[in-house]
């Protein structure tokens, strides 16, 4: 089941950047890559909590602004010698609107 | 024989007559046609109008059907006559010339309407589209009295009107929204490319640029942009984008979205009426390009001689921009992903940028730049899906390759002209090192040094000397290995900064195209220094990239353990007051700041402060007269100082008066890494000036300057430098030196390592000795700050990066679906 919700625009995000959206489970980072590609994970590197949100973008991928890991905004995962990985969550673009889905949230809520 | 069945087409465009075409071929004598044309033309070429327009070729040569087809056919032409309304029930079209026409079939090929900008102006006379021969009849017209042309819209056709306009003899401007000339077919490095050609013809090139109005009486004269420029002129082409031509079909009822609804046999929601070309939508999707008109044509052939087929299934498209002398092609999803792998191959000598993404072992999308020659080939391979696996090591290099080429380390510098500088320091160009390496017979980097002085100073350029050396030397050179600067060059940081000096490169994307990058886009390590190095070289002409920044610089505080910042506003030399004090107090106390800590730079931290309070904080604080600490930025941090002359009985100068001018002055300029200063006002040394980046000692007969000191993670006393005799000489002196540090350091390296990898004796040299240049070094710091010494706190207060500091959406416990 999914549960799509607005979050807002493309260009609400700048290029190689990234916005977050607060929920009752914790921030998600909300991306834009260089190609306008948009893709959603949970706002904590596995690797000491630091906001990936604040990282810089390159390709798909992030770096965590506190300790440098790099983690891949498709698969969530930690990139090179590092092992981790963050929740990711569905997000789709119509016209230039953004929908997350939150239906993950909902089941938490019941 | 049955008698014949009687098809109307709306549209004597490509698409309507090649649908007839299509027809004809299968079934010739099935249908009686007449087809409407609301122009007064024969069918012609639409897509060759950009050639018409560069005069490149004439409206006779791209007629597809003259009068004599439609004769041979026994098709009724009724150009000059639009269809205005279509009575579906009675199977009947009725035309402005107040006739009827009843149908069998219907079939619809409206085409697209060229997107008119919904600004002020846009119905003045002089604002015309690029769609039919008469736009271009009337801006070859225009052009013939010379004068200026702004192009609306940086895409395919846009550019193409530019072109044609500029070759006509217009001055041309282009204003595209977007930060990526078209954008839709090309990544940044392509973009950059055709953006660098198109300005080399004389186009001029505006891009992140918002239209506002056009401006004038009756006729237009200008066109102003939303930053409040207005860029003159007497032709306005609005090339911002094509709509499907659905009106006719949406009054006669049929299904429509974007475009006329139609299945795989191009079959409109009413049985008798077809529809083909750019005005349908099929499968969600609205096409603007010729090859799946033709797929399409042939399908609508299919089903109007009642031939059974598997129908229209969407196409994949490509595209090419039709500017003769300029290649780019691009086809697919370009898109970086992971499990996806790009396959980059640039060329800067020739200019030729070619990025092939690759997935699962199969071709996904293509850019290429320069040589497109392959295009057609990658296209082939994505749209069958064929599996590379095979030859993905030489699958960049197109299907001619056979064996490897692996990437030449030396081609940058082989590509730079003989009168690139090389050497900053003691001037030697290119063509000097060359020649004095071939005529005197050098084979040792010591015998370059001895014969050149290249390199014999700094020794920043050492790399590229040897680079020098091994193309004119062959294989009888092998230089000493540079470290890259990341995975995504071979090239170290020496190398690149002395590049993009040389060869003048002036934004993210020309480094990483001219220095032959290997990524598309840099990673968290090359964009930060590249960034750096650009600010440094080119203040008043690079745009600061911030998502190339790390985030204490983007967001101006410092970012903590658990993710909210600290706060250090500046205090000049460390000095404060009661009235700064009680703000500071009163902020603490209205955010709620956790810890409030005295730093080792004489000044006082807020620690713990959430994202979203940093406005906030900043404005209560700016209110009593703080700006930024740079406390977070690899720029110039503080200027420690002791009491001096003012209150100390040791003192021998006002050192306190010296830190806060050398801080005033200093101030909010990028540096390689954090620069820390002290002044201290007697040998005692209270402001502990003999272990900063940059430390004065004041004595009774002058100044005493230091450098390259630390006391972090190594500890190392200052070197001296010279002494002084006056507060202005000290100044000068010392801005000299950051500056020198400035233009050669490497990223991230502090003064203390890159002096003693230079040699302390070249800074004493460069900055004590020559005053020439030390002056020189000097007026380009005061030039640089001109654009540096901006508070960064203000500028956020006042609402710039906005979407920085507030989270895009808030979401709460979503209830439970009934």
């Amino acid at each position: 089941m999914t549960s799509w919700v607005k979050i807002g625009k493309l260009s609400d995000i700048p290029k190689r950047g990234a916005r977050c959206v607060t929920t009752p489970m914790g921030r998600i980072a909300v991306f834009r890559t260089s190609a306008d590609e948009v893709f959603a994970i949970e706002d904590r590197c596995p690797h000491k909590g630091g906001p990936l949100s604040q990282g810089i973008v390159h390709g798909s991928a992030v770096t965590c602004p506190l300790h440098n890991w790099v983690l891949s905004l498709e698969t969530g995962r930690a990139l090179g010698a590092d092992e981790g990985e963050v929740r990711r969550f569905d997000i789709k673009q119509e016209g230039e609107t953004l929908l997350l889905d939150v239906a993950v949230m909902a089941v938490a809520a019941d | 024989m049955t008698e014949k069945r009687k098809l109307v087409v709306i549209g004597n465009g490509m698409a309507g007559c090649r649908a007839v075409e299509e027809l004809l071929t299968r079934a010739p004598d099935h249908y009686e046609i007449t087809i409407f044309g609301a122009e007064p033309e024969v069918n012609y070429n639409r897509i060759m109008l950009s050639p018409v327009l560069a005069g490149e070729t004439s409206f006779d040569e791209i007629v597809i059907n003259g009068a004599d087809w439609y004769a041979e056919n026994c098709i009724e032409l009724r150009s000059g006559e639009e269809v205005i309304a279509i009575d579906a029930a009675a199977r009947m079209v009725a035309t402005d010339k107040g006739d009827r026409c009843t149908y069998d079939r219907l079939l619809i090929a409206t085409g697209s309407l060229p997107f008119i900008l919904p600004v002020p102006g846009a119905a003045l006379d002089g604002v015309i589209a690029f769609r039919d021969i008469q736009d271009v009849r009337r801006m070859t017209a225009t052009a013939e009295g010379g004068g200026r042309a702004v192009v609306i819209g940086g895409g395919l056709l846009g550019l193409e009107a530019a072109n044609g306009l500029r070759t006509l003899g217009m001055e041309v401007t282009v204003i595209h929204l977007m930060d990526t000339l078209m954008e839709r077919q090309l990544d940044e490095a392509a973009g950059f490319l055709l953006r660098r050609e198109l300005e080399g013809r004389g186009i001029e090139v505006l891009t992140g640029a918002t239209t506002e109005e056009i401006v004038g009486d009756e006729a237009v004269t200008g066109v102003k942009l939303k930053d409040g420029r207005t860029i003159p002129a007497d032709l306005v082409v609005m090339a911002a984008g094509i709509r499907p031509n659905i009106a006719l079909a949406r009054d006669a009822g049929l299904d429509c979205n974007r475009g006329i609804v139609v299945d795989d046999f191009m079959q409109t929601s009413d049985p008798a009426i077809l529809a083909v070309g750019e005005c349908v939508e099929h499968r969600g999707q609205v096409y603007g390009l010729v090859a799946p008109i033709w797929e399409m044509c042939r399908a609508v052939g299919d089903t109007l001689a009642d031939v059974e087929s598997a129908g229209y299934r969407g196409s994949v498209v490509s595209t090419k921009l039709k500017v003769t002398g300029v290649d780019v092609f691009s086809a697919g999803d370009f898109a970086a992903g992971d499990g996806r792998e790009d396959i980059v191959y640039r060329d800067a000598a020739r200019g030729i940028y070619k990025r092939i993404v690759i997935s699962e072992d199969r071709v996904i999308g293509a850019v290429l730049y320069g040589d497109t020659e392959d295009g057609n080939w990658y296209f082939g391979l994505l749209k069958e899906g064929e599996n590379i696996a095979a030859n993905r090591e030489t699958l960049v290099f197109g299907p001619a390759f056979a064996g490897g080429a692996p990437q030449d380390p030396n081609a940058a510098v082989a590509a730079l002209p003989d009168t690139s500088e090389i050497c900053g320091c003691n001037g030697v160009c290119k063509g000097t090192i060359v020649t004095a390496i071939a005529e005197k017979g050098l084979t040792t980097l010591a015998d370059v040094r001895a014969h050149t002085k290249a390199s014999a100073s700094c020794g920043s350029c050492t790399g590229l000397v040897e680079k020098l050396m091994a193309l004119t030397l062959g294989e009888g050179y092998s230089p000493a290995a540079v470290e890259p600067m990341c995975g995504c060059t071979e090239l170290g940081h020496d190398e690149v900064r002395r590049l993009i000096r040389a060869k003048e490169l002036k934004s993210i994307p020309a480094v990483m195209q001219e220095l032959e990058w290997k990524t598309s886009c840099g990673c968290a390590k090359c964009r930060p220094a590249l960034n750096y190095y650009l600010v440094c070289d080119w203040p008043d002409e690079y745009a600061d990239d911030y998502q190339s920044r790390f985030v204490n610089e983007r967001v101006h505080a410092n970012i903590q353990k658990d993710g909210t910042y600290s706060v250090v506003p500046r205090m000049w030399g460390g000095v404060t007051s009661s009235k700064e004090l009680r703000t500071i107090a009163d902020v603490v106390d209205k955010f709620g700041i956790p810890t409030v800590k005295v730093t080792g730079g004489q000044r006082i931290d807020m620690l713990g402060i959430h994202k979203e309070d940093l406005p906030a904080v900043w404005a209560e604080l700016g209110k009593a007269g703080f700006v930024s600490g740079h406390a977070y930025a690899k720029g110039l941090r503080t200027v420690k100082t002791c009491v001096g002359t003012d209150w100390c009985r040791f003192g021998t100068q006002d050192s306190t008066g010296l830190g806060i001018r050398i801080e005033k002055f200093m101030w909010g300029s990028w540096t390689p890494a954090k620069v820390k200063m002290a002044v201290s006002g007697c040998p005692r040394n209270c402001a502990e000036a003999t272990c900063k980046d940059v430390g004065v000692i004041c004595v009774d007969s002058g100044f005493e300057i230091h450098f390259a000191g630390a006391a972090g993670l190594d500890i190392k006393g200052t070197e001296n430098l010279g002494i002084v005799a006056t507060e202005d000489e000290a100044l000068e002196h010392i801005v000299a030196l950051v500056q020198m540090y400035r233009e050669q350091a490497r990223y991230l390296e502090r003064i203390y390592k890159w002096a003693r990898r230079i040699g302390y004796d070249e800074v004493r040299s460069q900055i004590l000795d020559d005053a020439e240049r030390r002056k020189a070094y000097f007026d380009r710091f005061v030039f640089s700050q001109k654009f540096a010494q901006v508070d960064p706190w203000s500028e956020r207060v006042s609402g710039k990066d906005k979407h920085e500091f507030r989270p895009m959406a808030e979401i709460g416990f979503p209830q439970a679906a009934e």
